[in-house]
């Protein structure tokens, strides 16, 4: 089997050229500035066009538009691999995975099984009060001066610290963090050299960590790990540690901070949503899970194994495939009024977590995060609405959420 | 005139996305990894009859039947 990857020599330019998309129906791009501002029309004209789309960019790839075709693909695990999560200008060699997100069966399930524990709904409610100190703490820094950016103080701090909090790594090392993640998720996309030096620095930081415990085991999720067995009662190479703990950090930042932070950008502009989560605190968890649908921050990605056929169309092996979780939460056949927030809408089989067993392992962390962040920004900050003089950014690539976030507190003058 | 409920997690479905759990505790709880499974027989005491098609209308992997006896 040819794989385009590799007709592609080490030398290739590292930053393919992106033209602006004028055919979306044959041409799309995940990473136009159009896509980037307001995806959801784009979505909508795909979707009348069929369920099945695609582009030549990245090297080929396809896109499921309606929740339908995306729930064939996450279920297909003989067609369609889990081995590059990331939708890219190029497929180098696989060298770091990241188990289980990038596994397949029958690796996937024990890989899978080692995670699940730690982050079950009962063990957040543990994590739940050292998150509602950060949210506070962060909160405290900004609240006097009547204005904040939003993602810049608050959302992008809180999953970061909680992550931390629960491997067992310096909360104040968040600042390290941050940079890898951007460098991954959004110039790798474009920027191979970047991502692998991302990967490498990230790989020496937590080797240490490894290291470090096992001279001193200590009480956290990286010990967890080291002490974990597999069925015939090994431990798990360094490597396997190494890249479960990429995996955490990776999937657990710039997601669930993407989540917050469309969720108080929903807010800053909808005050009737806010004042009845204020006077109906019960509704919160049917508004989160309305907010996940809405603005699902996470696209994954898949590789085409085999030809198959999906809603009827053709998928051709040595492609991509840029598996829009987001773009099914949108789809008018399977959720009346797709395009509308309604806070108490009762049946909500949205998919911003993903279908099948890729389900993500840290979904009941969201949830507490993004339930914590919006319940303590709605105690101290009641009133608030986006700042006129200021812009919202949104990242670009597989992962949306604003970036930038001007709001100014109180009431309107 | 409706029967008694009855609510089942099939076990081959099952994903952990834990809905049921959060709309439904009295019904359904999870296990160590944090699938779901029915409390008990599953049946479903007078008055949860709402709770249980919720839990079913939520599950995003279509595991929940919920049958009338």
């Amino acid at each position: 089997m040819s794989d385009p990857a590799r007709a592609i020599p080490d030398a290739a330019p590292a930053k393919a050229d992106h033209p602006p998309v004028t055919d979306w129906v044959h041409d799309f791009d995940h990473t136009d500035p159009q896509w980037t501002e307001d995806p959801y029309p784009i979505w909508d004209t795909l979707r009348e066009a069929s369920p099945v789309i695609h582009t030549d960019r990245f090297l080929g790839c396809y896109m499921p538009t309606t929740y339908q075709a995306v729930k064939e693909i996450a279920y297909d695990t003989t067609h369609f691999s889990s081995r590059r999560v990331i939708v890219r200008d190029v497929r180098p060699e696989i060298v770091n995975t990241a188990p289980p997100i990038t596994s397949d069966p029958p690796e996937h399930k024990p890989a899978k099984q080692l995670l699940l524990p730690p982050f079950t709904p009962d063990a957040m409610k543990k994590l739940e009060p050292r998150v509602r100190a950060i949210c506070n703490e962060l909160i405290d820094e900004f609240i006097a001066d009547g204005k904040c950016d939003a993602a810049a103080r608050y959302n992008k701090h809180i999953p970061v610290r909680a992550i931390a909090h629960m491997l067992g790594i310096p909360e104040k090392d968040s600042d390290l963090f941050i940079k890898w993640i951007h460098e991954i998720l959004e110039l790798g996309i474009k920027d191979d050299a970047t991502m692998m030096r991302a990967v490498h620095e990230m790989t020496g930081y937590f080797h240490g960590h490894i290291e470090a415990r096992k001279q001193n085991p200590t009480d956290d999720l990286i010990t967890t790990m080291m002490n974990a067995r597999d069925k015939s009662g090994q431990p798990l190479s360094d490597g396997h540690v190494l890249g479960s703990l990429r995996l955490l950090l990776i999937a657990g930042i710039d997601t669930t901070w993407s989540a917050i932070g469309a969720s108080l950008w929903h807010l800053a502009k909808t005050p009737a949503d806010r004042d009845r989560l204020i006077a109906e605190p019960e509704l919160m968890p049917t508004a989160i899970e309305e907010l996940l649908r809405a603005y699902a921050p996470v696209t994954m990605a898949r590789e085409v194994m085999k030809d198959t056929v999906i809603s009827g169309c053709p998928v051709k092996h040595d492609n991509m495939v840029l598996l829009s979780f987001p773009a099914a939460n949108r789809d008018p056949a399977v959720f009346p009024d797709a395009d509308k927030v309604v806070i108490d809408r009762k049946e909500n089989r949205h998919v911003a977590f993903g279908l099948g067993i890729h389900r993500c392992v840290g979904s009941n962390l969201a949830r507490m995060e993004m339930t914590v962040a919006i319940e303590e920004w709605l105690k101290r900050i009641p009133d608030f609405r986006l700042d006129p003089a200021g812009q919202v950014k949104w990242s670009e690539g597989t992962v949306r959420g604003p970036r930038q976030l001007p709001v100014l507190f109180g009431k309107p003058a | 005139m409706s029967g008694k409920l009855k609510v089942h997690v099939d076990q081959d479905k099952c994903q952990g996305h834990a809905r049921c759990k959060a709309l439904a505790p009295e019904l359904f709880e999870l296990d160590e990894f944090g699938n779901a499974h029915e409390v008990g027989d599953g049946s479903v005491p007078a008055g949860l009859e709402d709770k249980a098609w919720l839990a079913k209308s939520n599950c995003p992997e279509i595991a929940i039947e919920v049958t009338e006896e």
